[in-house]
């Protein structure tokens, strides 16, 4: 995997206080672009890209407040991924703790029901909506996934997905112990003990996935890959 | 699905590699680092770096590794073997770790797992157990790198861990370790299911139905691999091979 014809690409990682910021950072360098942290508003607005990274508790929405506003709006202009918390931060509220996300989605992060929580570990993605019942005659978990009774997540259609490209027939790496149950721009989902949650959002060039692609081996590294290439679309 | 690890365990002790004899072709077989790489580039879920160093430059050795690391391995590792205290452990972790390894200091200061829980979070807090059978039919916790019996019992302090905040159990049967004969299935069990933390089994894999074991019959979440690994007797995507044919769901690298 080379970086080449990705460089100079510049990704704001938004640095609000929750971990794991090294770790996206080092991932984007290894791909060829060119991470920096952005603690002020103003960096937003230099950066081509902006991810929103996050190991931590809901509770750190709060030390994103200040930055809220402007990146609601360079959210609109640039390309965006949130990863795991940042995932979750794009809706209202969290089951986890007090905090006031970016509302850009409705409704209220829950608990995960499996057995063994945090879900930690590799799982692997459905794509949600129409696109995901034909896919699901293929792919090398595809009969494992029936087997477990994937809940009904609608959606967008997944298979269109910019981000996911290449990558149905892969797992990816989670750790998390709360989950969007349902978002109208899902593109795909994954179960733990036959209850499916959203791993996945897309709507334009604003993406998300709750599993931790930076620490997905050369599939995450796909995923990363997939996201810097929309900076020159 | 939820898949099923394959972890390597990787014994550095100065900075090399203590067993490592399967990449004769790696230009140095010796590096920590070159030999992570490559088990993640076959298909290793995460990694575990134990550091046997027995130095007061232990620190700096374990911070040189975490940091190396993270710059080419992008899957989740873990670095232990005496962290002893919350500097330790912060300092392997902001070096870019992502999860560090408790044994001897969480049996002797439990708190110490919930203080470095509560800055990076239970995922990032695994404990590290050696049991061995006390021919009681049960099994104590040994410390001091398998040296000294605390008669504690081994399910019971998997209990206790959980509670103080652990997020993880590598679980050793000293019995086991070494032999290639296959895991202590019976303790494997006992402590899968007294937790609700994910437990990774190790000590004794000779082959892929060892480890289908250890899952179906022990239900552990993840295997802890070494010997088989590094003498070369198998490689990563041989094990995943013949795993899959005994339908574990694992990943394919």
């Amino acid at each position: 995997m080379t970086g080449d014809e990705t460089m100079a690409v510049r990704i704001a990682i938004v640095d609000y206080g929750a971990g794991n910021i090294g770790s996206v950072s080092r991932a984007l360098s290894y791909l060829g672009a060119e991470p920096f942290l952005a603690k002020a508003p103003g960096d937003l607005e230099k950066a081509d890209a902006i991810v929103l990274p996050g190991v931590g508790s809901f509770s750190c929405a709060e030390n994103l407040s200040g930055m809220k506003k402007e990146l609601l709006l360079q959210m609109q202009k640039k390309p965006f991924l949130g990863i795991c918390l940042g995932m979750q931060l794009l809706f209202e509220a969290s089951e986890e703790a007090e905090g006031k996300g970016l509302c850009i989605y409705p409704g209220r992060i829950g608990r995960l029901e499996c057995k063994k929580v945090p879900h930690v570990g590799w799982n692997t993605i459905e794509a949600c909506g129409a696109y995901g019942k034909r896919r699901a005659v293929s792919g090398s978990f595809a009969s494992q996934n029936a087997a477990e009774g994937y809940g009904k997540i609608a959606g967008g259609a997944g298979r269109k997905s910019r981000l996911l490209a290449g990558v149905w027939d892969e797992a990816f790496y989670f750790c998390h112990s709360y989950a969007v149950k349902e978002c109208e721009d899902a593109t795909a989902k994954t179960a733990v003990d036959g209850k499916a949650f959203v791993s996945a959002i897309e709507r334009g060039s604003m993406c998300a996935v709750q599993f931790h692609s930076e620490k997905s081996g050369r599939a995450g590294l796909q995923v990363l890959k997939n996201f810097i290439s929309m900076v020159r679309k | 699905m939820l898949l099923k690890r394959i972890i390597p365990c990787l014994d550095v002790k100065n900075g090399r590699v203590v067993k490592g004899k399967s990449f004769v072709s790696l230009a140095d077989a010796g590096d920590p680092v070159a030999l992570g790489r490559r088990y993640y580039e076959e298909g290793a879920d995460e990694l575990v770096f134990l550091d046997i160093t027995a130095t007061n430059e232990k620190r700096k050795t374990m911070v040189a590794l975490a940091s190396a690391v993270a710059e080419q391995v992008f899957v989740p590792f873990t670095v232990g073997g005496g962290i002893a205290s919350f500097r330790d452990a912060a300092a392997v972790l902001d070096a870019g770790a992502d999860k560090i390894a408790l044994n001897t200091a969480a049996v002797e200061n439990p708190a110490l797992i919930g203080k470095i829980a509560a800055v990076y979070g239970s995922q990032a807090v695994m404990v590290a157990i050696d049991a061995k059978r006390n021919g009681q039919g049960r099994w104590d916790v040994w410390i001091n790198a398998g040296t000294t019996n605390t008669g504690k019992d081994a399910v019971a302090w998997t209990r206790e861990a959980q509670a103080a905040g652990a997020g993880e159990i590598l679980l050793t049967s000293i019995d086991s370790d070494g032999s290639n004969a296959g895991y202590d299935l019976e303790l494997t069990k006992e402590v899968a299911e007294a937790v609700s933390i994910p437990v990774i089994a190790s000590g004794g894999a000779g082959g892929a139905s060892d480890i289908a074991d250890a899952f179906l019959k022990g239900k552990a979440d993840a295997a802890l691999l070494a010997g088989i690994l590094h003498y070369g007797k198998t490689t990563i995507p041989k094990l995943k091979r013949e795993l899959a044919k005994k339908e574990i769901p694992v990943r394919m690298a």
